[in-house]
């Protein structure tokens, strides 16, 4: 069900998987993939970094106790041939592969499931997986420094571990990325790993070239038989959109994600039309609005901003259409995603009344603080300006950096911001960054405090029905909604252009640029050798 | 002559101090840190802990000294990301950013020297123009462009090179970054060859020369390219400092494994010890370079003393 939601909504480029359903997958040959995040990988050890730019290549590296599967839209065991569920939700046993071995011939155990797990608490590092991890009993005493190891993480045998959670959760949302890769832990613990990373995935590393490439090769012992199909996986550093777009047309790189620009020109031209794979990801992007700010502590004026905004025309013109227009808080992709909810429409008229009925019939000024980014940076904060000065609000434009702009997020330190934020694949921990238990420094920036929204999401994480979880999740997104404590602006569709010689491209919802790379294979047609 | 490099490399200290410090109180002042980098979701005790164990608690002049102590011992730090040495990190980075540094002013001198005498020998002409031409394009089309426009031409349209990356660090690869970033030192040395031809050739030892019956081969290679040089030189000693900073966008561009590109990267991810090694060693590039110019300009003009 959730493949063909994501099908039908982002309007995959079904030339490029048809014919690969079609064909016998080919051993062998290099597949290119390119890291388009700007920046040279951050580090070589993927429990340092929460960058998607990094999990390009661990993704072909390491793995974790879960994985993302794009076509059931959900995380499924990875390293556990089976998960036991017991304890009322609360424990789970994954009884763990012992066909898993790490790069350098070492079998994986349990103790470096629960190493792994250790080291990411370790309170004085602060690892982003720890906001995974912390859902296992006694993990925040680590982190907190009043344990050594985490109570609820206990070794029955070489290949059997129990699990206790802190509340009912679906584990698998937690502990699919590489945040939470397992490592060999003896090997782990020295310097050198930090040099030569091993882990258990498909591919093995070769070699870094930092600032320009990672090359990895097909690690024999992985455990899917007669995978990975390629014998080599080559990842581009390419921050600059026009430099990939040159290399992809001369066919020296295999993947490259597209902008607003490119999407076009690429959907104009014939030649490469039928190389665009998209995906709704789950991410929303937004204006937050500072309840302590007055004029936003009214209901009646966050309304008004949706009604101010021509948030369609800003998709059209200036995002070209590489967007979907937000409904609410939880995006397409999302399993409690409510097809019946609609967007603010477009009526400043509306937007005027509802300002007079808050007392701000004349207006109000405020501060925007925003970044560069040109799907919701800079630009669309440069036209919104206009439409809500036609209800009488002048907006002032405060620049920052990106990495400036999560600091002034996370502190508060801001009358509105502009940003995207993942709202998935966990809707449930997509809803409770608006919890009045979460703090404002976790993910709720606009430190959106409601008893009736928190007693839905306490109901809904205490029920086991799904049907009846998903009802109250649209409950509160609904609610959300109304409430408005931020301009709905979009949910971002992701746009790569893939050569017709690679295979097996997942429509990962999470992160398209996240591939499990053993899937995907180059036919015999591809330049590379 | 070695009291000159003895006094010239001392007089390097304070302008290192100089430079080590300005960066240190710009990461002071600037908003963000490296926990807000690595987690946006760190537990406020483990951020606190996570400053502690890094020394960024401290006040900015203790952090100020601890690090030159390091530095004295030629110590630069672990980054703080990668938890390798900055050294290390450096090493890494220097040869490609050094083998792009040194083909670019290769290619701008090789070209831009001859067109820039080229069109001083017969100043006004058809070369003369098209030199000039040649030399205000180059210095006016931005490196990012041209670049494109490169990578385009030489990769996309004939298929000749690659458009990207480090390769082996063979020379097909480094051609189109090397050009991109070489272009605008070009420019600049044929305009200031030809300006300094122009005024050579009226001064008075060469109508001198002239006089007394030389050839004009022979007061343009004895007179006028001796004297040349020396403005030559100066310029080429400055360029350096510029390419490197210039180097900065060839290297994002092409994906080129430099130190500008550690040095951008590492600013993104508040990597402090990583920014403050990547302009050390830079400042330290360009006060070695210009030391070594000055040391050329006894070479080339024996009436230059190091008094």
């Amino acid at each position: 069900m959730m493949f063909r939601m994501i099908a039908i909504v982002a309007g995959l480029g079904l030339a490029l998987a048809a014919p690969a359903e079609a064909q016998t997958p080919r051993k062998g040959g290099t597949i290119r993939m390119t890291a388009p995040y700007g920046s040279s990988f951050t580090s070589l050890d993927i429990h340092t970094t929460q960058r998607a730019q990094d999990e390009i290549y661990a993704k072909a590296m390491h793995r974790s106790l879960y994985i993302w599967d794009s076509a059931e839209g959900k995380p499924v065991p990875e390293l556990a041939k089976e998960v036991i569920v017991s304890g009322g939700g609360l424990v789970q046993t994954f009884k763990l592969r012992d066909d898993a071995y790490f790069h350098n011939g070492r079998k994986m155990t349990a103790d470096d499931v629960i190493w792994s797990y250790n080291r990411i608490m370790d309170g004085t590092k602060a690892y982003p997986g720890a906001r995974y991890v912390r859902i296992i009993e006694g993990a925040a005493a680590v982190e907190k420094g009043q344990a050594k190891e985490i109570s609820g993480l206990k070794k029955i045998d070489d290949f059997t571990i129990e699990m206790k959670l802190t509340e009912k959760v679906d584990p698998g949302f937690y502990f699919f990325t590489a945040l939470t890769s397992i490592y060999p832990a003896d090997e782990a613990a020295k310097d050198s790993f930090i040099q030569h990373p091993i882990g258990l995935g498909p591919f093995k590393f070769v070699e870094h070239v930092p600032g320009s490439r990672i090359v990895l090769e097909r690690w024999d012992r992985f455990y899917k038989p007669g995978k990975p199909y390629a014998d080599k996986v080559i990842v581009s550093v390419m921050g600059e959109a026009a430099a990939r777009d040159v290399a992809f047309r001369n066919k020296e790189i295999d993947t490259s994600v597209l902008g607003p620009a490119q999407y076009v020109a690429y959907q104009a031209d014939p030649n490469l039309k039928g190389t665009i794979a998209e995906v709704a990801e789950v991410f929303t992007r937004y204006m937050g609005m500072n309840p302590a700010f007055k004029p936003f502590s009214d209901k009646r004026v966050r309304q008004a901003i949706n009604y101010a905004i021509d948030t369609d025309l800003i998709i059209n013109k200036l995002v070209k259409g590489k967007a979907y227009r937000a409904t609410s808080w939880l995006p397409l992709t999302s399993s409690a995603y409510d097809k019946a909810m609609k967007p603010y429409p477009y009526d400043p008229a509306k937007a005027k009344q509802l300002l007079a009925d808050a007392g701000y019939a004349s207006g109000f000024e405020f501060e925007w603080t925003t970044s560069q980014n040109e799907s919701w940076g800079l630009p669309i904060v440069s036209a919104v300006i206009p439409m809500l000065d036609k209800v009488g609000i002048k907006a002032k434009v405060k620049q920052v950096e990106a990495a400036v702009l999560s600091e002034v997020v996370r502190s508060g330190d801001y009358q509105a911001f502009i940003y995207s934020q993942q709202t998935g694949p966990d809707p449930l921990a997509a809803l409770k960054c608006f919890h009045s238990s979460t703090p404002q420094s976790a993910c709720n920036y606009m430190n959106y405090k409601n008893a009736e929204f928190d007693k839905i999401i306490d109901d809904a994480g205490q029920a086991d029905d799904t049907a009846k979880r998903t009802q109250l999740l649209q409950k509160a997104n609904a609610l959300l909604y109304d409430e408005a404590p931020v301009w709905f602006f979009n949910y971002n569709k992701a746009v790569m252009a893939v050569q017709p010689w690679l295979h097996g491209v997942q429509l990962n919802a999470t992160e398209l640029t996240h591939q499990n790379v053993e899937d995907v294979w180059v036919d015999e047609t591809s330049p590379a050798k | 002559m070695l009291s000159f490099l003895i006094r010239r490399l001392l007089q390097t200290i304070p302008t290192v101090l100089a430079v080590v410090l300005l960066v240190f109180v710009l990461f002071s002042v600037v908003p963000g840190s490296i926990v807000s980098s690595m987690s946006d979701d760190a537990d406020p005790q483990v951020e606190l802990r996570m400053k502690k164990q890094l020394g960024l608690d401290d006040p900015v002049y203790v952090r100020f000294g601890a690090y030159i102590a390091k530095l004295a011992t030629g110590d630069f730090g672990t980054s703080f990301r990668t938890r390798e040495p900055v050294t290390a990190m450096i090493a890494k980075r220097a040869w490609p950013t050094l083998q792009l540094i040194f083909t670019a002013m290769a290619f701008s001198v090789v070209l831009g020297v001859p067109l820039g005498f080229i069109a001083a020998l017969r100043p006004g002409g058809l070369v003369d123009s098209a030199a000039m031409v040649v030399a205000v394009s180059g210095l006016s089309i931005a490196k990012f462009w041209l670049g494109l426009v490169l990578m385009y031409l030489f990769a996309l349209k004939l298929g000749w090179l690659p458009s990207f990356g480090y390769g082996d660090g063979g020379l097909k690869y480094l051609l189109l970054p090397a050009v991109t970033l070489g272009v605008s030192p070009m420019a600049l040395f044929a305009r200031t060859t030809r300006a300094a031809v122009l005024e050579i050739m009226t001064a008075d030892f060469v109508r001198t020369a002239r006089s007394k019956g030389m050839s004009e081969t022979r007061v343009v290679k004895w007179h006028v390219m001796r004297n040349a040089l020396v403005i030559i030189l100066t310029t080429v000693g400055l360029q350096f400092g510029g390419l490197m900073g210039q180097a900065v966008v060839v290297e994002k561009l092409f994906s080129w494994p430099g130190i500008g590109s550690l040095l951008v990267d590492s600013v993104l991810q508040r990597d402090i010890p990583a920014v403050q090694g990547s302009i050390l060693v830079v400042v330290l590039a360009f006060l070695a370079i210009n030391l070594l110019i000055d040391v050329l300009y006894g070479v080339i003009d024996p009436r230059i003393r190091y008094a």
